[in-house]
């Protein structure tokens, strides 16, 4: 099996806002209802460490029902969640071009939910 | 792959996918909030079906928040006003009778010409919501269609939102100042093309930035300033998002962030860590804020703060060294009775620093092109004589120096409590529920509307504030329902209509239709378009690039010539000179228009009214400081609480917070319905478990009511159920008027039990006395009983 796309995740700066849950579910016309996402916020913190720091970050997190939006990527739309993000920290893209940006820079993760 | 769909549809501004039509334009609430980010809203057969943001708008780049995101759910509600009613049943019975748009004004004209007869156009007050955008509109209509002065925002206690921060920005001054994230550049972070420079370090003061996009300020932008390198500073009672981010997180005490400001002005001055070209060149009474600050060391602030004093000086160190730093500030430093100070130490800050005007630090901003209407809009055309009749008049700050075009909403109150100075016979009301939140006093504000002879409710959905005392309710449209074109800074923003909704009118035509019965000669166009196009042709400057609503419609928005270092160039004063538009020239770190209204004209700090310090007595029965109104990511205020859309599934119950340690004190575990109770009141809300606060602190939301639930009295939405404002004071302001202590008060926490639930606040409220009531008059402060307590 060779996966080709994939979501990054920079978590340092994901604020927690549901923009990509609430970007997602109206993305997909026929998941009205509670609890439909394609993509869920994870919270750690905030917790106090032991260097008197606080730790608090969020992790958006895909379910079993991303499709990384391909109805929208057949149109040439990049994925609802991406797109809308204001913190800008999620980035759609092939396996490669997005190993090359976890690479770059600490606090990222890759996300493969899906594959044709 | 091709993701290139909005790249081939750049600079068009309708076109069809599919079965929808896309349509590029911007939103502004309701629903929404302050802040008109650019949408594409997807339409078929006239119904809105979806919206995106648009990724061409240089203000939000293609993101949105979630409220936007998903407008569809109250555009679309079945649970929306559709028609005008009239009151078929007693007011609070919740019985209506549907009514034609004719009939709904032929009775507003009979009951105008009525008071004009009886009473005058004073007797008429309006009111709107906050960051509506109809904040030029129903100004309009107070002062065009009805010749009344009084127009004020929904009880919102001192002003207490953003007008104490702007009078004192315009009397130091001249002008107002905004923490400078490029949003004045349609290139944005084009630190090639344009002369904006990233913030070494952004002060995050007073509101969390990326929650409340408030003053038209889209928080994200901190985030991505973060990214391009900006260290960040974040003053907040909690551990905000940013403040964990934060290379200094002050924990400030609520309501004594003026305290905090004076300590880092002290340490900067004192370890020269202040500009001194700057300072020698464009301050004015330098010395004199330096001697008011002497006596602010950052241990007599630690102590008064309760934050720690390495803390205070490594902030303001950092603050002072950055080149450059913004402070983005927010709502709290508005809501205590020491707003205007706390404001004027906060902008002398950025003055000493010589952030002022200059790429990355505090800018000097004016509307585009001019367009400045807002609250003041049409009130020339009242003769000086009903101008003095505007309420407030009592505080020369908000009244003679005209830092304030509103009416003060507490005199408001109190006129219609006792008829003085003149009785208040009608009260229309757009977009606001001033019951649910905004009116300090939420108990007090129900009992004196009830008094109102003739009360108009004009809002998107049925609310507790038309329930409890509209005799007529008029159905509002919502942004995709009107045309309309708005400016807050920059850039001049177009709305353009796409779907309708039932009888739905908006704020234009309404105030249109309205005005066109009372005083036609004030309104010379037919329609919204017509007044739009009014606008664009004799209320903007000759640079705006159209002049018709058509036009405008083509460009969505357009962003005026924007110049850093105004105050050197000559552009800020009427007589064209360098320096800065105040009696001095200068930025007056010694306020002379301060000074000459009798205010202090240098910064101070006034403990807060209510505090464990100023009510030792009171503090021993309701320990802990309380403050209130942060926002979530769900709701603006008290909109979006209907049932079944996406924000009540993701925010189901009103929410307060306290540490684990007071939590385990009392007893209390997290997700626990409690009762939150001072002096004057209760409420009830659900605990969730803060570890960052200080042990003594509890944080309540605002704005709960229960759209799913009851609507006729006495249980009205559950509205005063949850109402953190059964807890706070109205008519307790600074001596300028200017600011409330809604951020400030004390309060004691308890378990939940059936025994304790018997009375409900809402029927306590409409059944029995309300809270408070003992007394209550123009400075019923809820001390009574506790006098030895009342502040001085
Ligand atoms: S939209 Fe972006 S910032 Fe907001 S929760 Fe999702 S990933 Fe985080
Ligand atoms: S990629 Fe598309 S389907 Fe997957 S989480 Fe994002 S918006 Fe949802
Ligand atoms: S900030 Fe959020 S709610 Fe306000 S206009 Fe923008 S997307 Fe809408």
């Amino acid at each position: 099996m060779s996966i080709e796309y994939g979501l990054l995740v920079d978590y340092d700066y994901c604020t927690g806002c549901h923009t990509c849950e609430v970007a997602c579910r109206k993305a997909h016309a026929d998941w009205d209802g509670e609890g439909n996402f394609g993509i869920k916020i994870l919270q750690d913190g905030p917790r106090e460490l032991p260097d008197g720091k606080w730790e608090y970050n969020y992790l958006p997190m895909p379910t079993s029902l991303c499709d990384l939006c391909a109805e929208r990527t057949a149109e040439g739309k990049p994925p609802s969640c991406v797109m809308h993000c204001p913190a800008h920290c999620l980035y759609f893209g092939t396996i490669d071009e997005l190993s090359k940006l976890v690479a770059e820079k600490t606090h990222r993760a890759l996300f493969t939910p899906y594959n044709e | 792959m091709n993701l290139d769909y909005y790249e081939k549809h750049k600079g068009e501004v309708e076109w069809q996918d599919g079965e929808y039509t896309v349509t590029r334009t911007t939103a502004w609430s309701g629903p929404g909030c302050h802040d008109g980010c650019g949408v594409l809203y997807y339409t078929k057969d006239g119904k809105l079906e979806k919206v995106e943001g648009d990724p061409e708008n240089p203000f939000n780049q293609g993101t949105l928040c979630m409220r936007c995101l998903e407008m569809a759910e109250f555009v679309n509600n079945p649970t929306r006003l559709g028609h005008p009613m009239k009151r078929a049943g007693e007011r609070g019975e919740n019985k209506w009778e549907q009514i034609t748009w004719d009939e709904a004004l032929d009775i507003i004209e009979e009951k105008v010409r009525a008071i004009w007869r009886d009473y005058g156009p004073e007797s008429i007050v309006c009111h709107i919501g906050t960051g509506r955008n109809n904040c030029d509109q129903i100004p309009y209509m107070a002062h065009a269609a009805f010749g009344t002065p009084n127009f004020s925002m929904g009880y919102l206690a001192g002003d207490s939102c953003f007008c104490p921060r702007s009078a004192s920005m315009a009397s130091m001054n001249g002008d107002f100042m905004i923490a400078d994230m490029s949003q004045q550049f349609a290139l944005r972070y084009d630190e090639e093309n344009t002369e904006w420079r990233c913030p070494e370090v952004i002060v995050n003061w007073g509101c969390n930035a990326v929650v409340s996009n408030s003053d038209n300020f889209y928080g994200h932008w901190i985030v991505d300033c973060m990214q391009r390198g900006s260290k960040m500073i974040t003053v907040d009672p909690a551990l905000t998002w940013l403040a964990a981010r934060s290379e200094y997180w002050l924990r400030v005490r609520p309501g004594t962030d003026a305290a905090l400001a004076l300590a880092m002005i002290n340490v900067i001055i004192s370890e020269d860590l202040y500009d001194h070209d700057f300072v020698e060149k464009w301050c004015y009474g330098f010395e004199e804020l330096a001697e008011a600050a002497a006596e602010w060391t950052p241990e007599k602030a630690a102590e008064v703060c309760w934050v720690k004093a390495d803390d205070i000086v490594g902030a303001a160190r950092m603050y002072a060294k950055a080149n450059p730093a913004a402070i983005q500030w927010g709502l709290k430093l508005d809501q205590t009775t020491n707003a205007t100070a706390t404001a004027d130490a906060v902008n002398s800050l950025w003055a000493i620093t010589g952030n002022v005007d200059n790429p990355g630090g505090n800018i000097i901003i004016r509307n585009a092109f001019d367009e400045n209407l807002s609250y003041g809009y049409g009130y020339q055309l009242l003769s000086p004589e009903m101008q003095g009749k505007k309420l407030g008049a009592e505080f020369p700050l908000l009244s003679r120096a005209g830092y304030s075009s509103s009416a003060h909403a507490d005199s408001v109150l109190a006129a219609i409590e006792t008829g003085e100075p003149y009785p208040i016979r009608m009260v229309w009301m757009t977009s606001t529920n001033p019951i649910a939140n905004m009116g300090a006093d939420a108990p007090r504000v129900y009992r004196a509307l009830k008094s109102v002879d003739f009360v108009v409710v004009n809002d998107l959905f049925m609310t507790p504030t038309a329930v409890a005392f509209a005799d007529l309710v008029l159905p509002a449209a919502m942004s995709p329902e009107r045309n309309s074109q708005r400016c807050w800074w920059v850039p001049n923003r177009t709305m353009k209509k796409v779907t309708q909704y039932e009888e739905c009118v908006s704020d234009d035509d309404l105030v249109t239709m309205v005005g066109k019965r009372l005083k036609p000669e004030n309104f010379p166009w037919d329609d919204n378009v017509g007044w739009i196009n009014h606008i664009l042709q004799y209320e903007c400057n000759d640079k705006i690039p159209y002049r018709t609503f058509d036009e405008a419609c083509q460009q969505v928005w357009a962003y005026p010539e924007f110049n850093y270092y105004k105050h050197e160039k000559g552009l800020l004063r009427m007589d064209g000179q360098p320096g800065f538009n105040t009696p001095t020239g200068r930025i007056e770190l010694w306020n002379s228009n301060f000074a000459l209204w009798g205010y202090d004209p240098v910064p101070h700090f006034k403990e807060p009214s209510c505090s464990p310090v100023s009510s030792p007595k009171l503090a021993e029965k309701y320990p802990l400081v309380l403050t209130t109104g942060a926002r979530s990511f769900e709701f603006f205020h008290s909109e979006h609480r209907q049932e079944g859309t996406t924000s009540r599934e993701l925010h189901p119950d009103p929410l307060f917070e306290m540490s684990p340690a007071a939590a385990a004190e009392r007893g209390l575990e997290e997700g626990q319905w409690c009762w939150i109770e001072n002096q004057r009141g209760r409420c009830r809300q659900r605990l969730h478990l803060n570890p960052t606060l200080d042990d003594r602190v509890v944080r309540a939301e605002h704005g709960w009511w229960f759209p799913e639930t009851e609507g006729a009295e006495p249980h009205l939405y559950g509205v005063f159920d949850s109402n953190i404002n059964n807890l706070i004071p109205q008519c307790e302001n600074d001596d300028t008027g200017f600011g409330a202590p809604y951020a400030n008060q004390l309060c004691q926490v308890y378990a939940c039990t059936p025994e304790n639930s018997k009375e409900m606040p809402s029927i306590r409220v409409t059944e029995v006395d309300g809270y408070s009531y003992e007394g209550a008059n123009r400075s019923g402060n809820g001390y009574e009983g506790y006098p030895e307590n009342k502040p001085e």
